[in-house]
């Protein structure tokens, strides 16, 4: 497990970014940014990923707060829906040409 | 973080393995995959360089902010400079990914231990040379950014698809500068021409020495950070702007250029090598301005840096206390 970028020697502590392109639709990962604080962070990400209106809001978390799942553990910890086919509906094809359904 | 320790039991050559199995895919490596350390060193190399060059590149264009004929001009130019630092900050992001630090790579910019791109060394006498720099300058690294999108480590290619989205807002307005002066005044029309024979053999010369002296291409093509040479990128940026100087009524200082009918390209003339070379270290028109500008920048914006952690700290603390 590790936490995205970001290295134990900077000045200022490093944040990702994660904003709402419009209402209705969710935070996406924009990017990331040193800043001292939350509030300070707020701003730089305002400054750095909306000037030209990306967003109408805005997360901002610490870096170092993100945990990760091991990407060689990537088989084993996604292992369960492989070969579940039945969760999806293109499995059922008995009802083909059935409308509605 | 551990970085280059394949972790889950998987051997060295195992965690190899499955590097070029991705990078035969064309699927992306994400910052915590194995990587072999030369991969990591190389994009370490050329993001930050890249980084830089966008901060760097904020000094010949702000030089005209103040005295940019026009408000609509200024708020333009000023926009573009805002852009660059941003640009800058996506890149600096993007490298830090693979394990450097900020604070690292500022000491090494302004150590003169790190490069950035040449064409940054040179100065910007007129007014028009923001016109060539959009147009010619931000073209270029437009023609060599926009392949980099599909560059193999993850964080890279989203920084410059975020840079290619407002990159053509640079060159476009570029562009619209010298056709305005263009079309002005003789002088005016003069000083565009006069701009435009400077810039043009540097900004061809940003993708870098020819196929045949360029020998880290190889290497970072197959591993797909980098999609085609420097001499095909230049070609493709020669055949973009020919008919583009026709449609600014300007000529490029180039007899060679000229449409070859069997390449289905234009030719054009060799360049000044030596030059590019020179400029390179650190002896062309600017090199020591700007390194000593950045410097200074950076020197006296310690006491905002401290002050803004100390208050961090302190409202920490209160925060803990309460
Ligand atoms: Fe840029
Ligand atoms: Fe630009």
């Amino acid at each position: 497990m590790s936490s995205p970028g970001g290295t134990e020697h900077d000045t200022w502590p490093l944040w990702e970014v994660f904003v709402r392109a419009s209402r209705g639709l969710s935070h996406l990962h924009a990017g990331s940014l040193h800043a001292p604080d939350a509030e300070l962070a707020l701003r730089n990400a305002r400054d750095l990923y909306t000037r030209r209106n990306e967003g109408v809001s805005i997360w901002v978390v610490p870096s170092s707060e993100i945990t990760t799942s091991d990407p060689d553990e990537k088989d084993a910890f996604f292992e369960s829906p492989k070969g579940k086919r039945y969760r999806h509906a293109s499995y059922y094809t008995e009802a083909e040409g059935v409308k509605h359904l | 973080m551990a970085k280059n320790t394949p972790s889950f039991a998987l051997s060295e050559q195992e965690a190899l393995a499955r590097f070029d199995e991705i990078i035969a895919a064309d699927e992306r490596i994400e910052p915590s995959d194995w990587m072999p350390d030369a991969y990591r060193k190389t994009l370490i190399r050329q993001i930050s360089q890249h980084a830089h060059s966008e901060i760097i590149g904020m000094q010949p264009e702000g030089n005209w902010i103040t005295r940019a004929p026009s408000l609509k001009r200024k708020a333009i130019l000023m926009a573009k400079v805002q852009d660059e630092a941003g640009h800058g900050l996506y890149l600096y992001s993007a490298a830090q990914t693979l394990g450097i630090g900020r604070d690292q790579m500022t000491e090494d910019l302004i150590s003169g231990k790190a490069k950035y791109s040449s064409i940054f060394n040179y100065h910007t006498p007129t007014w028009a040379d923001i016109g060539s720099i959009g147009w010619l300058v931000d073209g270029a690294a437009i023609c060599n950014q926009v392949p980099l999108c599909r560059a193999s480590y993850g964080p890279y290619g989203r920084a410059m698809v975020r840079i290619c989205k407002e990159e053509s807002f640079h060159q476009r307005q570029g562009f619209e500068i010298l056709l305005h002066l263009s079309r002005g005044s003789k002088a005016q029309h003069d000083m565009a021409q006069e701009s435009v024979n400077r810039w043009y053999a540097p900004a061809l010369m940003m993708f870098g020495p020819p196929d045949a002296q360029s020998p880290n291409s190889a290497q970072s093509m197959a591993w797909k950070i980098k999609r085609f040479s420097n001499d095909d990128l230049r070609q493709r940026f020669v055949d973009m702007i020919v008919p583009q100087s026709e449609v600014l009524g300007l000529t490029l200082p180039d007899r060679a250029i000229r449409w070859n009918e069997k390449r289905g390209h234009f030719d054009y003339g060799d360049l000044d090598w030596d030059e590019f070379n020179e400029v390179l270290k650190g002896r062309g028109p600017a090199n020591s301005i700007r390194l000593e500008r950045r410097k200074q920048a950076h020197d006296d914006g310690a006491w905002v840096r401290e002050a803004a952690a100390a208050y961090a700290a302190r409202e920490n603390k209160e925060a803990m206390a309460s």
